[in-house]
């Protein structure tokens, strides 16, 4: 028995514990650690903690063609109208020629956040010839208020430069006449112009709620939209349904890991053992590196994980069958193992190639959901090809070098 | 020792009546396209105990969205309703009916797709589908030869066919996570195929002299069985947690994949590997004469 070696052999061990540990479990020694469990640093996607995901595509009217000048004021409206919302990460991204992809994760009503996203917007003042007086364009800002005499609910508006000019010789002519305020071709209101308005601001009454006269001044503050938006492609996960999935495949994650030690220990022994550990250590890396790289996990995400857990198994079973064969030769235990992972270790690379193909292929051509997949799935195959041939191999020498286990039985012969 | 490639006949016969009935059903009456192949809404929702499936079927119809006739039950309380594409509004509408008529609702889930999404991801399917294989036939071919990379691709065919034939016969509903399920178990099930070509390499490095190309894969086929099976079952381990303990959201994928794991393992052995030494043996005819 080497002492040094078995030391280290703990050392290891124990380590692998800790990181354990410091991921899942909150210690209330560390609390003031904001950062621990770490594993809460992982960004969830909108299918585990609700949300919505949504394919917009712009479509021509005969008064806007869409271009790709008229695309990216689109998008920079859409910008402006959720980071009005405060929406934490949103995810707003130019997908080909005309569409815009739209993902807002943990929102309370994420149904009406896509209801309020495609609103056009548009504001006008009309005369009563219907001509238009002022427009959105001429808007500085917009705010929701309620008057402190009446209770009434309104939208306080104060209008550019250009708008006050505009404005005051529009209402200097009106006077005694109504002026119409449309939003979206809409009659919101038809006051009559009792004076002349030369300050430059105007206020839109007539709502139920606060919330609705925030909601419209959310949209008049952010623009009007240039361009008609669709939904081509909506899904909405409620918070409860996000709650479920993530408790679920946490669940399915552990009894599927469990299930997977438990089969290496039994039938494998020793390298079992240590094929365990290798494994535990992966589970942890790959989750670092998609805190590290600000991936977000998704359902399809898991599964891609979970799929990577089982071709890191396949690895090592590969690899383990060689060790066996190769002890049955009659070689030496060390032998035997550097025997078995330089035979193995083409079969496992050929494998995982064109597994990795597979999955590059589904990054290239898939959905966002499938993306995710393929992401975790490429990550766990290039962790696990790196873990099972350095780590596991490491491990069996130190656990052979340290002179415990002498007997081959163990190893599996 | 049972030699698997003496008997290829009879898995080449099982195989072929494991595709048969698939196909049939396939020309017959094809597939239960998911909304993501032909648009429309699904609308997952939560309501209070003892709502009546009726209730809600009445109040979908009643506002004119129904598809044909399609709202489940599933668990106690939550209905999966599918409906005809609404647009933001009609979503809006049913929620409120629906609170209005049977009290509480509490979404789950809405999907709504428009048909041109269903379009495009047939072609992206496909695409990607051969794309992977062609993929797949070089680097099998620059890493091993032509011919196993030939038969990997007819094996995995089978495994292709064999999936999409147990959801036509069943008419389980197909949909994205499916045409990923699709993609990944080729991905998996060619790793079966690589190991086993991988010994077949290796052995007929160190081939004996007068030992027929039948022998050598048969004994690569028994040195890779107890890998195959391990493998698979670890797989399997991990599809049968996710399938019973996951959420229902990913139920269709999983199931395409445990489907697709055992048929894949199955094809490695006793379809891919004797179809090569037919491959093999043919070679050998041509050049004898």
């Amino acid at each position: 028995m080497r002492w040094s070696k078995l030391l280290t052999m703990a050392a290891i061990i124990l380590a692998i514990a800790a990181l354990c540990i410091t991921a899942a479990v909150p210690l209330p020694m560390f609390k003031d650690i904001t950062w621990l469990p770490w594993s809460n640093q992982t960004i969830l996607g909108l299918d585990l903690q609700g949300g919505v995901h949504v394919v917009l595509e712009a479509k021509d009217t005969p008064s806007a063609k869409v271009d790709d000048e008229s695309m990216k004021r689109a998008q920079a409206v859409l910008e402006r109208r959720i980071n009005e919302t405060g929406v934490a990460e949103p995810v707003i991204q130019r997908q080909g020629e005309r569409r815009i992809i739209v993902e807002l994760a943990g929102i309370k009503d994420p149904e009406k956040a896509v209801i309020d996203l495609i609103q056009p917007a548009y504001l006008e003042f009309k005369n009563e010839l219907g001509q238009t007086i002022i427009t959105g364009a001429d808007l500085k800002d917009a705010l929701e208020a309620r008057d402190p005499n009446s209770g009434q609910i309104e939208v306080d508006l104060t209008f550019t430069k250009e708008g006050t000019g505009k404005f005051a010789q529009a209402t200097t002519a009106n006077v005694g006449k109504p002026i119409g305020i449309y939003l979206d071709n809409k009659l919101l209101q038809n006051p009559v112009v009792e004076e002349p308005i030369t300050h430059g601001q105007a206020r839109i009454t007539g709502y139920e709620s606060l919330e609705e006269a925030h909601t419209i001044a959310i949209l008049l503050r952010s623009g009007a939209l240039p361009v008609q938006l669709n939904v081509m492609e909506k899904r909405t996960v409620g918070p409860q349904l996000g709650q479920d999935s993530l408790d679920r495949s946490i669940n399915a994650g552990i009894v599927g890991l469990v299930a997977i030690l438990v089969f290496m220990i039994v039938y494998y022994r020793i390298p079992g053992l240590i094929a365990d550990l290798a494994l535990i250590f992966y589970a942890l890396l790959v989750l670092a590196i998609f805190i590290g790289i600000h991936a977000t996990m998704t359902l399809p995400g898991i599964a891609g994980f979970l799929l990577s857990l089982g071709m890191a198994v396949d690895s090592n079973v590969v690899i383990f069958e060689r060790i066996k064969e190769e002890l049955r030769t009659g070689k030496s235990i060390r032998s035997a193992i550097d025997a078995g992972f330089r035979r193995g270790f083409v079969a496992v690379f050929d494998s995982n190639a064109t597994t990795l193909i597979a999955a590059i292929v589904l990054y290239y051509f898939g959905a966002s959901m499938i993306r995710g997949f393929a992401v975790t799935l490429s990550i766990g195959i290039l962790v696990s090809l790196f873990t099972a041939i350095t780590l596991t191999r490491w491990l069996l020498h130190l656990t052979a070098a340290t002179n415990v286990v002498k007997d081959p039985r163990y190893y599996g012969a | 020792m049972f030699n698997f490639i003496e008997h290829r006949k009879i898995w080449y016969i099982i195989s072929l009546l494991l595709i048969l009935p698939g196909l049939f059903s396939m020309v017959t009456q094809g597939f239960n396209l998911g909304i993501d192949f032909t648009g429309g809404n699904l609308v997952e929702v939560r309501l209070e105990q003892g709502v009546k499936i009726e209730q809600v079927r009445d109040v979908v119809e009643g506002l004119g969205f129904a598809a044909s006739n399609n709202i489940q039950k599933s668990g106690t309380t939550d209905y999966i309703i599918r409906t005809r594409e609404l647009t933001e509004d009609e979503s809006a509408t049913l929620i409120s009916t629906l609170e209005r008529k049977v009290g509480e609702v509490n979404l789950l889930r809405n999907d709504r797709v428009g048909p041109v999404i269903g379009r495009e991801l047939t072609v992206n399917a496909i695409l990607s589908l051969l794309i992977a294989a062609v993929l797949m036939l070089v680097y099998i071919t620059f890493r091993f030869e032509f011919k196993q990379g030939v038969v990997t691709i007819v094996a995995l065919l089978h495994d292709l066919l064999v999936v999409l034939g147990v959801f036509s016969i069943f008419q389980i509903e197909v949909d994205s996570a499916f045409v990923a399920a699709i993609l990944t178990i080729i991905g998996y099930s060619i790793n079966d195929k690589i190991v086993i070509f991988d010994r077949v390499r290796e052995n007929s490095r160190m081939r004996k002299k007068g030992e027929s190309v039948e022998d050598l894969v048969n004994i690569s086929l028994w040195q890779t069985l107890v890998r195959s099976l391990n493998t698979g079952m670890s797989v399997l381990f991990v599809l049968l947690t996710l399938y019973f303990f996951g959420g229902t959201t990913l139920k269709t994928f999983i199931l395409a994949l445990l489907i697709g794991v055992v048929i894949g393992a199955y094809s490695s052995m006793l379809n891919a590997s004797p179809l090569w030494v037919d491959l093999k043996l043919r070679e050998k005819k041509a050049a004898a004469k």
